[in-house]
């Protein structure tokens, strides 16, 4: 692979992985705990919640990516105090982790949403009536019979964390080896002569892992469903 | 024992229920919508009610006068939903274990073996709930109940999802819950039979409110309750297999009085209990000759309680126990029965179905 692809490609491609992987794992426990808050609980603010979750499926990405700049950049309320902490997401890779988490985190709630929804709470109460205090009805019951959707959610958000770029360009720019992602590269090749090649290179890998991220999502979920729907 | 009182409005429903349940099995009884359900949730804490106080021996579950409502996960109650309930995605086994899981470490614990053994589970316990048939599903939710180590058990119409055939596979099983566990089981039901074969306790229920309590035998052979309407009504006699015959009946002996039944399945010597449907029942003035029924038992009225239709219902003494007939109010005029009155009651022994003859508890 790394005789196919060029040192820069070969960078893109292993910053792209790294990016997702840590944008999807470590958003998916919020992503689990706010689709059950917005599956199962009614309270004050419910709709200001999902709409602040599905925002950035609604909003050009240009401004999402901005908006995280002014939020998470070294100037900005939250960047400030985590770079105090030592914590910098400006122009940093993990910047464009952040980028990505915050771009798949819609169609993570959702897919995670609906496979709780799809939980029969009458099977909640019958683990209550055994015993099970709410923590253990969640992570008894509830959540393994969920796994098939948490396990396609987090296969989507990865594959869309792999493709994001107007977030991720706006927010961290495009510096190689730190943010410079397989789609901020391809755009990159793109604007010099010559860079075509290199481009289609990484296109095809593009759609490779695009593919196989359905392929083993949909493998997945139907292995976990049919052990959970106790066949 | 089991205490029960309180208070709920539920749609046009307007609940006031008060009633204990003791050792064995206490059914509610009544129609669809008199509240049954609404009660057995109340108890298990899935539903808030509206005033009440629901306690077990010295330990209150819930009441509202001291605002204290347990949580379900802390009121350590074995409930046997209607569609079973199981978890899709463990195995029997794990079904079976799940309560145990959570049961308090010093708690009277069940043994394993035994639940599996006395609910003939055996050879499920490595297969998924989806691969069970209806009938064992519902043997494993009893076994889920039972291995939780509750305080009482609670049954929410477990057989009503079920076939005649499957009823008849589950009520043994039951019957056996009720004569080998030392805690109440409040059991909710609308089928005559059930309540016949498996009450110790019956409390009846009509739109809401409590229209009788009592031991089985007692309340089922009041002539005045009959919460699932006259046609419904009928009497419980205990009785023991005497001896099988030939010809394919049974003989059986009930307080000194002999019933003749179809083969009934069980060994001789056994005690039993024997549902007779009033409307099977004829009343006789004088012995009747050369009658084809079995049955015929001297006794004396003791009540008669006309209906606002054509029926009316007659209370028998018998040497047996109390035998329910449901007549027309005209032979009650034309054999001018009034209590006191001497009878026989005639029954063919055909008419008694399997599904009316019962372990005795």
């Amino acid at each position: 692979m790394q005789d196919w692809l060029g040192p820069e490609e070969w960078k893109a491609v292993a910053l792209s992985l790294r990016v997702s992987l840590w944008a999807t794992v470590l958003s998916l426990p919020l992503g689990i705990s706010t689709a059950y808050a917005l599956a199962r609980w009614s309270f004050p603010g419910k709709q200001l919640l999902n709409g602040l979750v599905h925002l950035p499926l609604v909003l050009p990405p240009v401004v999402t990516g901005y908006l995280l700049l002014l939020t998470f950049g070294t100037q900005g309320p939250v960047g400030g105090l985590l770079a105090e902490a030592g914590v910098v997401f400006a122009f940093r890779w993990t910047g464009a982790a952040l980028a990505a988490a915050v771009m798949a985190f819609p169609l993570m709630v959702r897919a995670i949403r609906l496979s709780i929804e799809a939980v029969d709470p009458r099977l909640e109460e019958a683990s209550a009536t055994l015993g099970a205090r709410p923590l253990w009805v969640f992570l008894t019951v509830t959540l393994p019979m969920a796994l098939p959707g948490i396990v396609a959610g987090a296969i989507l958000a990865f594959a869309k964390a792999m493709g994001e770029f107007g977030a991720t360009i706006t927010f961290v720019s495009n510096i190689p080896g730190e943010t410079r992602t397989i789609p901020s590269a391809i755009y990159a090749f793109l604007q010099v002569p010559g860079g075509e090649g290199s481009a289609m290179k990484l296109v095809l890998i593009s759609v490779a892992v695009a593919m196989g991220a359905l392929l083993i999502s949909e493998a997945v979920a139907s292995r976990v469903a049919a052990r959970v729907g106790g066949r | 024992m089991l205490e029960v009182r309180l208070t709920h409005t539920l749609g046009a429903l307007r609940l006031d229920v008060a009633f204990e349940a003791p050792k064995g099995v206490t059914v509610l009884f009544g129609r669809s919508g008199s509240g049954k359900t609404t009660i057995v949730n109340a108890v298990a804490g899935l539903l808030r009610p509206g005033t009440g106080r629901i306690a077990i021996g010295e330990r209150v579950l819930c009441d509202t006068a001291q605002r204290l409502h347990l949580p379900p996960h802390r009121r350590r109650l074995g409930y046997i939903f209607q569609e079973g309930r199981l978890f899709p995605h463990l195995s029997v086994r794990q079904n079976l274990r799940y309560g145990q899981w959570f049961a308090p470490r010093d708690a009277r614990a069940e043994d394993m073996a035994r639940v599996v053994e006395m609910l003939g589970i055996g050879d499920l316990l490595s297969r998924r709930p989806g691969a069970l048939s209806g009938g064992e599903k519902q043997r494993v939710a009893i076994g889920r109940a039972l291995l939780s180590a509750p305080r009482a058990i609670l049954a929410d119409e477990p057989l009503a999802s079920l076939d005649e055939a499957r009823k008849a596979e589950i009520l043994p099983y039951l019957e056996r819950l009720r004569d080998e566990v030392d805690i109440p089981i409040l059991y909710v039901s609308h089928s005559a039979s059930e309540v016949a074969r498996l009450a110790t306790t019956v409390v009846a229920l009509d739109a809401g409110r409590v229209v009788a309590q009592g031991r089985a035998e007692e309340v089922l052979g009041d002539p005045a309750i009959t919460p699932l309407g006259a046609r419904e009504a009928g009497a419980v006699l205990a009785a023991r297999v005497v001896r099988h015959h030939d010809d394919g009946l049974s003989e059986l002996d009930a307080c000194g009085a002999a019933l003749w039944l179809p083969r009934v399945d069980r060994a001789e010597g056994v005690e039993l209990r024997v549902r007779i449907a009033a409307h099977d029942v004829i009343v006789a003035r004088g012995r009747p000759e050369r009658l084809s029924a079995l049955n015929v038992l001297p006794g004396i009225v003791q009540a008669v309680r006309e209906g606002a239709g054509p029926g009316a219902i007659v209370a028998v003494d018998t040497k047996a126990g109390r035998v329910l007939a449901r007549i027309t109010r005209r032979a009650a005029a034309a054999l001018a029965l009034a209590p006191g009155a001497e009878v026989h009651v005639v029954v063919k022994a055909v008419s008694v179905a399997q599904a009316d003859v019962g372990a005795a508890g």
